[in-house]
């Protein structure tokens, strides 16, 4: 394993000739007297992406942003500054706003440094350079052609080749010393098909932590044939239906549920702060007893892993509800700290540019028992939702949406006619409890995940097995 | 304390570094190259349960560069604006234009659509806000909330923030034009609770002159009203009813209207209003106006991303689709030429047949409210809508309980040719002005 916090001191602190001793001098005035804790973020996040419509590669566009970000917390006060370049001066004056709030700050030694060096969850390879110009544009004109060969009822296609790298060093007064070098790809195909009158859009993307040489000719050309089957099924789909009724949801991205009906109201801040409606009830029964939800922040090269957080904690597997009683929340330090548990290693932030919260890495549910038929065929009446575009949470309410872009009636055990998109809504706690049936399926999403909380967005995963919830209000037309 | 710096002192610097940037392209062989630079400062404050929980200073500075070499496009941006830097973004940008196909709509706007002279908008108001006066700000806001009604219990903070901001846009056509603004806030989001749990709402006042903004004790009152309001809510029953959109959700049918008739979703074929050029769309009474030289306005500008003048209009007049919203790239590919869109709308009002909101209530008679929606359902190719509500029910022209985890349904198309009536009630937060806006009939599910 390479010294990631050698090789990111080198590429973030040596061009602008800041030694290590610097930053130590400058995070002595980070230490003592109100401050808890002091924290110094470097960063640089280098991103590429490329896309495709008409048939040609039109548009490619590159952007490199690195900065520091100075944070102290005293009590439950922060300071926060910034800077967009690193540089020692920068950091300096960044330093001395960032401590303002605690003005008997300053001057003592940092605890001794303690390396967090867990072993990496994904190569540290820059996925950008990983494929030439000229193999990134075949790569997109393959799944054009392939999208366009699918069926004849394709108009449009569109195709986006993304990737990044980002590097991250952080040192706090509690001795963190930690470094992160992360890759991320992704790969979307939108396709626009027409019958007559109808048009519809289908989409299918997928990616993780790795370099963009994972992406095979196959599994790209199989992303297009699956954004046209979506397209081409919703092409026929009928009125969806209004009200409460049973809801059955396939494996995988359907877990956004997880992620908006419990996630977000288990994240340390809300429960701190008494605004979540799960604040307060570690050791209740929130969900039924088939329900076990975990976030893992250690899966391999998935989109939503860290092998440390952005404040260098490295990331663990948080139970969060155990056989439908709470276990937990998802912690970063300054939570933690307040509420007398440790970190989880859930402390991100977008950018050096924000401050780092508590947010989800790749949430999902435990497999149960049952055969995802079997679940199907135990419905009488009911929806079978299979995918999902975005959701939303109130947290202090508990209530949740999210969307269907592929959904089936269920009529008699069997899965019956698509119906048009309809929003799904809910009370998280109540809905949790609601669940009767879960399926030996778990599947994690295929990595496209994007949660914004605060105005900040961070890339996550989400998982779970065929689940059967015996009510929830579904957003249709036909009453 | 750390003052915040005073950007006028940039806008120079600003302009200079562009002209360094397209020199720099010229010198890498681009045959066009068009270059924007931001840069922006500012201190944002939250206080929270009358404790100062964080100050923030934020300074950005960031370039992004377009070169075309021929007819092929590449672009990049960096938060560096070194000469090193400069040298190796636009290196970036020619190298990924060497491999980007040649596409004949791309290029920069016609030159003689650049304005000559810049209109004065009167956008930049500094307030010499120090961390300070901020926090006693703040502090009054959430104060005066939390003291509004017992049933008020917590909050998630009050916010004051100040912002300056300075733009400049350069283009190898020689045309460069720069603004500076400002953009001054405060924000308050409580949480009520009785037997039967919480609720949060909030409230905000925005402006670009600070003196312009209500009275941080209104915004707070505001906020624990609207909190209080929702508590204990009901579902209603399925069926399908009259909606009444609060003029703050009514922003959101606005924009799905734009997204439908910009130039971008109509020749990807992915809008459901196709074709709609001159024809219906809106109920006959409902207007849609862009004035983007209104002064002090948060959508003010004298040009658009691209450097084209902008210019009054009217994109639906009485129903009718008088302009699509394009830029020169989309007006190419649809055959049209610009309207001063690249990049989105300057200063938006929809207006149509005008009631006071107590008549909107009596025209709605019995149905739904609604002054929260969630989630993204409306889709852009169908017009497909169906999204999670809540608000108040209404019977016989009168509010009578909060509702939620309902959600109402329809086409936007229809929607939108079943505009019954608006109201007087425009809200001037937005670049996008709305007034609330009634809807004959969509599908409610609920119990």
């Amino acid at each position: 394993m390479s010294d990631l916090v050698a090789e990111t001191q080198q590429q973030l602190l040596v061009p602008a000739g800041i030694e290590h001793s610097d930053v130590e001098a400058v995070m002595g005035k980070l230490v003592g007297g109100a401050i808890d804790l002091g924290e110094v973020f470097f960063q640089n996040y280098k991103s590429e992406s490329w896309s495709l419509e008409d048939g040609i590669v039109k548009e490619g566009s590159f952007s490199v942003d690195r900065g520091v970000g100075v944070r102290a917390i005293s009590g439950e006060k922060t300071g926060f500054a910034y800077a967009e370049d690193i540089q020692l001066p920068a950091l300096a004056r960044a330093t001395e706003a960032a401590r303002s709030i605690a003005r008997l700050g300053g001057d003592q030694r940092v605890k001794a440094w303690q390396r967090n060096t867990p072993v990496p969850k994904y190569p540290s390879v820059d996925p950008i350079p990983s494929l030439s110009g000229e193999e990134k544009v075949a790569l997109l004109a393959r799944v054009d052609i392939a999208a366009r060969r699918a069926d004849n009822r394709v108009q449009e296609v569109n195709v986006r080749l993304a990737a990044s790298h980002e590097s991250i060093l952080v040192m706090a007064t509690d001795g963190t010393l930690s470094a992160d070098v992360r890759p991320l790809v992704r790969m979307d195909v939108s396709v626009i098909v027409a019958e007559g009158d109808r048009r519809e859009r289908g989409f299918a993307g997928g990616g993780g932590r790795r370099s963009l040489t994972t992406f095979s000719d196959d599994w790209a050309e199989a992303l297009a044939r699956e954004a046209v089957r979506t397209a081409l099924v919703n092409l026929e789909a009928v009125d969806a239906p209004a009200g409460p009724m049973v809801v059955v949801l396939g494996p995988g991205w359907p877990g956004v549920l997880l992620h908006e009906a419990v996630g977000h109201g288990l994240e340390g801040d809300f429960n701190r702060k008494g605004s979540s409606a799960f604040a307060n009830r570690i050791g209740e029964k929130v969900a039924s007893p088939l329900c076990t939800v975990v976030d893992d922040g250690t899966l391999l090269n998935r989109r939503g892993s860290l092998t440390v957080d952005d404040e260098g904690t490295p990331t663990c597997a948080t139970v969060l509800i155990e056989d439908g009683i709470l276990k937990g929340y998802m912690q970063d330090k300054l939570n933690a700290k307040l509420m007398g548990v440790q970190p989880t290693g859930n402390g991100r932030r977008q950018s050096y540019a924000y401050l780092p919260m508590p947010r989800m890495t790749n949430t999902f549910m435990q497999a149960g028992d049952h055969d995802p038929e079997e679940i199907i065929a135990s419905c009488d009446k009911g929806i079978y939702a299979v995918n999902f575009g975005g959701g939303q949470v109130d947290i202090t309410s508990g209530r949740f949406v999210f969307s269907t872009t592929e959904a089936y009636l269920i009529e008699k055990g069997k899965v019956g006619r698509p119906i048009r998109g309809a929003t799904l809504i809910g009370n998280g706690p109540e809905v949790m409890t609601k669940v009767s049936m879960v399926g030996n399926d778990l599947e994690l999403d295929e990595g496209v995940g994007v949660c914004g909380k605060d105005g900040q967005t961070v890339p996550v995963g989400v998982g779970q097995p065929t689940l059967k919830i015996d009510e929830v209000t579904v957003g249709g037309t036909q009453t | 304390m750390r003052e915040v710096i005073d950007i006028r002192d940039k806008e120079a610097e600003l302009k200079a570094l562009v002209g360094e940037i397209l020199q720099e392209a010229q010198h890498r062989g681009a045959s066009s190259a068009e270059v924007s630079v931001t840069q922006d400062t500012g201190l944002s404050v939250t206080v929270r349960k009358g404790e100062l929980e964080t100050v923030e200073f934020n300074q950005d500075r960031s370039f992004g560069i377009t070169v075309y070499f021929g007819q092929s496009k590449g672009s990049a941006s960096t938060s560096d604006s070194s000469h090193a830097a400069i040298q190796d973004t636009v290196s970036r940008a020619s190298d990924i234009a060497r491999y980007t196909q040649d596409d004949p709509c791309h290029g920069l706007a016609d030159p003689d659509l650049m304005p000559t002279v810049l209109p004065k908008l009167d956008l930049f108001h500094p307030m010499d806000l120090d961390t300070q006066k901020a926090t006693e700000l703040a502090e009054a806001c959430e104060a005066e909330g939390l003291g509004y009604d017992e049933r008020v219990t917590n909050s998630d903070g009050a916010q004051v923030n100040t912002q300056q901001s300075c733009r400049v846009y350069g283009n190898s056509h020689g045309f460069i034009g720069s603004y500076l603004a400002t953009r001054h806030g405060i924000s308050c989001m409580l949480i009520a609770e009785d037997a039967n749990g919480m609720q949060r709402d909030y409230w905000y006042t925005v402006n670009r002159d600070f003196d312009a903004l209500d009275a941080p004790e209104a915004v707070g009152r505001t906020a624990a009203e609207r909190a209080v309001a929702r508590l204990s809510p009901q579902k209603v029953a399925t069926g399908t009813f009259p909606v009444l959109f609060s003029a703050q959700m009514a922003a959101g049918l606005v924009g799905h209207l734009l997204g439908a008739i910009s130039g971008g979703a109509l020749y990807r074929k992915s809008s459901f209003l196709l074709d709609s050029l001159n024809t219906q769309v809106l109920s006959e009474h409902v207007s849609l106006v862009e004035e983007p030289h209104l002064p002090k306005r948060l959508g003010s500008a004298a040009f658009d991303g691209e450097g084209v003048a902008t210019w009054d209009k009217a994109f639906i007049d009485r129903g009718v689709v008088e302009h699509y919203v394009l830029s020169s790239y989309s007006g190419r590919k649809l055959g049209l030429p610009t309207t001063g869109n690249a990049g989105g709308v300057h200063n938006l009002t929809l207006s149509g047949a005008t009631q006071t909101f107590d008549d909107l209530l009596k025209t709605l008679g019995t149905g739904l409210y609604v002054t929260e929606l969630m989630g993204q359902g409306a889709n852009g190719v169908t017009g497909d809508y169906s999204r999670g509500a809540s608000g108040f029910w209404v019977e016989n022209g009168e509010i009578c309980y909060p509702v939620d985890e309902i959600t109402i349904a329809s086409n936007l198309r229809q929607m939108y040719l079943d505009v019954v009536a608006v109201g007087d009630d425009i809200d001037e937060r937005s670049n996008v002005r709305t007034p609330s806006v009634l809807i004959g009939a969509m599908t409610v599910a609920g119990r």
